[in-house]
């Protein structure tokens, strides 16, 4: 455990502050604390859990993405055409066809930064304009109200009614964000191809002259995401019963805040599955609290963006002071 | 001075390297040159910066192809040149001067990087990885915590991860480049047993130093590069260091003392009783006008952190710094520069230049009172400023809107001196001003710092070099563990009793 | 001719090829496929235009030049202009007098430099990366606007607003008046000024220019400060151009003022940009949409080429250095 403490000194805080807010939460509401409550906020975060996990490959292999938000929505577009050309499909057709296109959009912005050693902020920002002005101008911004219905349908994987008369639901989308998430934690935690990408994030010239083939680290990260950002896009698609060519406009940079908070690092080789995950519940669980609280929904945004930039300032001040056993300069001779 | 055992012999070598050429961008890099290395023998490679030692390294290890016609002879087999792939699978291994290690990963995963992260994708075995890396520091006689990230660990502690690193693959010939470049001088020692060790057990070292007293005591032969071009090959036995400086630049130096009596004049600084708990102690000392003090001290003796604190970038605990005079109390840097002390840094590369600016800006960064007109900088007056100080230091420069990093190590340090003389000051402090200048630049520099000491400025010289303080200073102070424990003048004591109190 | 293009080249830096091709380009393609484009219409369209993304870019370009990044240009412009708005409306809305605007514009640029100190100093103080301090900030301001505004517009301003986003003086917009007067002041700040001097410094070496006795704290907050009085300075600009302000106004933005600056020639990690060839890259911007406006295309399709003419300027760029280096290679 003190090990852990060490290792995982962000993750560990997060747990501490996210404790210490559902405590408070559950004594200021009386609907806070409960399991109900709380797969509620699991299907809600779902999707942002699967861009997350998606983007923090690509932020430890060094680089930053910001077309996944808009390129999501382009996978939503063309897999329902897709669909619809093979006669309605199915969820396993649908998450093929899904990834294959975010796979092959993650590639393009893999593409320009390995082949044309165009810096990944500079690329993504190029293909976010790219995708979305493409998107908005083919579908001139109507939506899709028509989808398969098993696309559209809800399915609930398990149901129980509480004591207290409230549903425990796992649905679809939790089953899919945590296959999700158990894939990126094999990637990067099991395979040598993982430890690679954080090798390369941490220290790319080393891991050149130790023969890493940067290439291949560029799209394997770029490509990742490109995965989840298709999969994460079917997922809303099928959340939100419809498609919007701008429902996803702007959540790259909640997503991104979201991780970072979770303690990956822009520059690179650092970040963990765990403190990505807890990044994005963290927000969640505060929206939530504040929403039962009956704050405001005007306002949540506003404090949400104060809660970051506190953690932000605190996390790069006094970590070391407020949990000592967190301190990186014991070992030092 | 220790002697190996190995010398080498007449055995057939384990290496040997012909007609290796290479050309980058135009300038010949290598020429024609051959090399070789035995088994078991720890040879040194000699030259100054630039001579082409890095690129002959990453010749031999695969990361450059050499021109057509060379070839490479390894252990029974001949290559025209080598891939990074097969040097490593053939136990070539380097240990970087930058060491290529990855901080944020596990101490582990560093050592077995090679063997367990292997090419292709598979299951990380993280029993296997951490065998592998605890038996390879046990090789070394050390143990660390191998979970723990590298970050963690101090930089002669990496030095010992990489080692380890290299050994992990049946290492027949290990590459070191400037291993000891950041270590203290037990440090040192330590990391020069482990070689003598690797040396016994059969594994062939080049070592790649500027500090040629290690050298000497370390290897058996040395190869000797200059502007690209073999020198020659010589036994250590019987060199000095004055001869192989002669090699490497093909001067020859006649260093005299060039301390002269200050006593007389004004004390400039004064200070007593200057402490910094852990770092250094009860420092008292006075510099005179014109007078050049000399501080000698190994790595981690409290002499940077000293002159942090004269600068005002570092706040004394207890102690009184006075200027001509007047007790001085600097809040940051920027106080001191207004007094009057100016700090040459000892890493050029990152605090003392802003490498890809361009030399003018660099030059009156810390001066841009002076070329202000009105409210505004005036570029005719900068462009006047840098070209008086470019032609008054003998810096070679192009444009003046070159990047700095276009410059020798040598010009760069003129350029870093100017830059502080620009702000008329009374003390220079000189933080191993010689630290990345070739040995042939270096008499250039301490040439301009004997001038300037001529017109009255009062300068504190520190470096772990004890020779360049003796010729240079007027006066040697010896730190150790942040204390002063001795003082000399050159003119009486000789430099060899000074270097003996500093190594012992 | 050598020093004419020399002093040309001291003028606009190296920056300049991107931008100054691209713009030769546009003229010469859409001037060919539509007679109309180079009429006084296309020009009037882009100077109206060109100032509100034209007053965020230099927002951008400081903070960028220091290494940094302000992602919260939008909603600080949003929110100074809500404060002007509500000056003007507790002076009596549609009667409020010079005074009241006055004193709305002062407030306007006070709040959106307040914005800036804040950011400043935490990114000056605790070394957090600028992205995330800048992007909390903005996920802060837009909520806070949401919040007081609950998401509507707010309107009803005296007449003589208008002229300030609609008017000309002489012929020429008074916005662009304004934008030119900005730009101008951006440009003698970083080519004149120690501010400006010392923002290159930093966003080269933050560490070596503190050693060079550089406050590099007040620079940070000062940096940010200023680019959150422009924000303002656009929010002015915007709140008279729609005649009303709504939390969200100029959102798509953002991540357009960033791109303009990469393609006026400004170093990613910072250190290097100036002002000139980012104007230039910002006309490039507004023609390109206006010219394919002519041609029938809308703003989305404008804002795809935009991405598309960054990344053309990328490759180039590469393509040109490896030319470059082998040119270098076989010429000797």
């Amino acid at each position: 455990m003190h090990s852990f403490a060490r290792t995982h000194a962000t993750e560990v805080a997060l747990l501490a502050v996210i404790t210490v807010i559902c405590t408070v939460l559950s004594f200021a509401t009386s609907n806070f604390f409960s399991l109900g409550n709380a797969f509620d906020l699991l299907n809600t975060s779902s999707v942002n859990i699967i861009f997350a996990v998606g983007l923090l490959v690509v932020l430890i292999a060094g680089g930053i993405d910001i077309s996944f938000a808009v390129a999501a929505s382009v996978v939503q577009y063309g897999t329902a055409i897709a669909l619809g050309w093979i006669g309605g499909g199915g969820w396993i057709s649908g998450l093929v066809i899904a990834g294959s296109i975010g796979i092959c959009l993650g590639a393009i912005n893999a593409l320009l930064i390995h082949r044309f050693r165009v810096i990944s902020i500079v690329a993504t920002i190029s293909t976010f304009n790219i995708y979305f002005g493409l998107l908005m101008f083919f579908t001139k911004g109507v939506s899709i109200y028509d989808l398969p219905e098993w696309l559209t349908d809800r399915v609930v994987l398990f149901e129980h009614e509480m004591a207290d008369g409230s549903w425990i639901e796992i649905t679809l989308p939790v089953l899919v964000m945590v296959l999700c998430v158990i894939a990126t934690w094999v990637l990067i935690t099991r395979t040598t191809t993982g430890r690679q990408l954080y090798a390369f994030g941490d220290n790319p010239e080393g891991a050149r002259r130790f023969g890493i083939n940067i290439g291949a680290m560029q799209f394997i990260a770029f490509g990742w995401l490109g995965l989840m950002a298709g999969i994460g896009g079917l997922v809303q698609a099928h959340y939100a019963q419809e498609v919007v060519p701008n429902a996803l406009y702007g959540r790259e940079l909640d997503v991104l805040a979201a991780v970072v908070l979770g303690g990956a690092r822009l520059g690179g080789g650092k970040g963990s599955v765990l403190g990505c995950v807890l990044g994005v519940l963290l927000v969640a669980i505060t929206q939530n609290g504040l929403n039962l609280m009956g704050v405001s929904p005007f306002a949540f945004k506003m404090i949400v963006g104060a809660i970051i930039l506190v953690a932000i300032t605190l996390s790069n001040t006094s970590i070391e002071r407020l949990f000592p056993f967190a301190s990186q300069k014991g070992a030092r001779r | 001075m220790h002697q190996l055992a190995n010398t080498g012999g007449s055995e057939k070598p384990l290496l040997s390297l012909h007609d290796i050429n290479m050309t980058f961008g135009g300038v010949k890099a290598l020429k024609n040159v051959s090399f070789d290395v035995r088994p078991g023998e720890v040879h040194c490679l000699a030259g100054e910066n630039g001579c082409g030692k890095s690129t002959l390294i990453k010749i031999i290890t695969g990361v450059y192809r050499p021109a057509d016609g060379a070839s490479i002879e390894y252990d029974g087999e001949t290559y025209s040149h080598m891939s990074p792939v097969t040097a490593q699978d053939r136990g070539i291994q380097v240990i970087w001067q930058d060491l290529a290690l990855f901080p944020e990963m596990s101490v582990a995963e560093n050592i077995a990087f090679q063997t367990v992260l292997g090419r292709w994708p598979k299951l990380v075995d993280y029993g296997r990885m951490r065998k592998i890396a605890t038996d390879a520091l046990k090789r070394l006689g050390i143990t660390l915590d191998v979970d723990l990230p590298l970050k963690d660990y101090a930089i002669a502690q990496r030095q010992i991860v990489a080692i380890a690193r290299a050994l992990v693959g049946q290492a027949k010939l290990v590459f070191m480049d400037e291993p000891t470049a950041s270590l203290t001088q037990s440090e040192t020692d330590h990391l020069l047993d482990i070689v003598r060790g690797l040396s016994a057990a059969g594994v062939a070292v080049v070592f790649v130093s500027h500090r040629l007293a290690e050298v000497l005591e370390i290897s058996s032969r040395i190869t000797v590069l200059r502007d690209g071009a073999l020198v020659g090959v010589y036994p250590a036995a019987g060199m000095t260091q004055s001869r192989i400086t002669e090699l490497m630049t093909g001067k020859t130096f006649d260093q005299q003392v060039r301390a002269r009596p200050r006593g007389d004049q004004p004390v400039v600084l004064d200070v007593k009783g200057l402490s910094r708990p852990g770092q250094f102690d009860d420092i008292s000392l006075t510099v005179r006008r014109g007078e050049t003090l000399g501080i000698t001290g190994l790595l981690g003796a409290g002499r940077t952190e000293l002159a942090q604190t004269l600068f005002g970038m570092l706040k004394p605990a207890a102690g009184t710094i006075t200027l001509e005079g007047r007790p001085v109390h600097f809040s940051s840097n920027r106080d001191a520069i207004k007094a009057g002390v100016a700090y040459l840094s000892e890493d050029r590369l990152s605090l003392g230049l802003i490498q890809p600016q361009s030399i003018a800006d660099n030059l009156v960064i810390s001066s841009l009172g002076k070329i202000m007109s009105g409210a505004f900088l005036s570029d005719e007056r900068k462009r006047r400023l840098v070209a008086g100080w470019i032609a008054d230091l003998g810096v070679k420069i192009g444009r003046q809107g070159d990047p700095i990093s276009t410059l020798s190590g040598g010009n760069q340090q003129r350029v870093a001196i100017a830059k502080w003389l620009a702000t008329d000051p009374k003390l220079l402090i000189l933080d191993s001003p010689t630290v990345g200048v070739d040995v042939g630049a270096r008499a250039g520099i301490f040439d301009i710092v004997s001038k300037l000491a001529e017109t009255g400025l009062a300068i504190i010289l520190i470096s772990d070099e004890v020779p360049e303080v003796y010729f240079n200073a007027d006066r040697v102070l010896h730190m150790a563990q942040g204390r002063i424990v001795g003082e000399y003048d050159p003119r009486v004591v000789p430099l060899a009793e000074i270097e003996g109190a500093v190594y012992a | 001719m050598t020093s004419f293009s020399d002093r040309l080249k001291a003028w606009f830096g190296p920056e300049m090829a991107g931008p100054g091709l691209a713009l030769i380009a546009v003229i010469l393609v859409f001037g060919l496929a539509s007679p109309q484009f180079l009429s006084a219409a296309t020009f009037g369209s882009v100077a109206f235009q060109l100032p509100e993304l034209g007053l965020l870019t230099l927002a951008m370009l400081l903070p960028i030049l220091t290494g940094g990044l302000n992602l919260a240009v939008t909603f600080t412009a949003n929110i100074a202009g809500l404060t002007l708005a509500w000056v003007l409306q507790a002076n009596g809305g549609a009667d409020a007098g010079a005074g009241a605007f006055a004193l709305g514009c002062i407030l306007a640029v006070a709040v959106g430099a307040a914005s800036g100190v804040v950011m400043g100093l935490v990114i000056a103080f605790t070394r957090a990366h600028p992205i995330l301090v800048s992007l909390s900030m903005m996920i802060f301001l837009r909520g806070l606007g949401e919040f007081l505004t609950r998401g509507g517009d707010v309107s009803g301003f005296p007449a003589f607003i208008g002229p300030l986003g609609h008017g000309s003086i002489a012929g020429i917009p008074v916005p662009l008046i304004v934008f030119i007067v900005c730009v101008l002041a951006w440009h003698v700040l970083l080519t004149r000024t120690k501010l400006g001097f010392n923002t290159y410094m930093i966003g080269s070496n933050l560490e070596a220019t503190r050693y060079s006795g550089i406050n590099t704290r007040k620079v940070i907050v000062l940096v940010y400060t200023l680019s959150g009085a422009m924000c303002a300075i656009a929010g002015i600009i915007m709140l008279a151009r729609f005649n009303s302000v709504r939390i969200g106004h100029g959102e798509s933005y953002l991540l357009i003022t960033v791109l303009a600056c990469f393609l006026g020639g400004v170093n990613p990690f910072g250190g290097f940009g100036r002002v000139i060839p980012v104007f230039v890259a910002l006309i490039v911007l507004q023609l390109l949409s206006s010219g394919l406006n002519l041609i029938g295309a809308n703003q989305h399709l404008a804002t795809a080429v935009w991405g598309l003419l960054l990344v053309g300027v990328m490759v180039l760029r590469f393509a040109a250095s490896k030319f470059k280096i082998s040119f270098v290679r076989k010429g000797t």
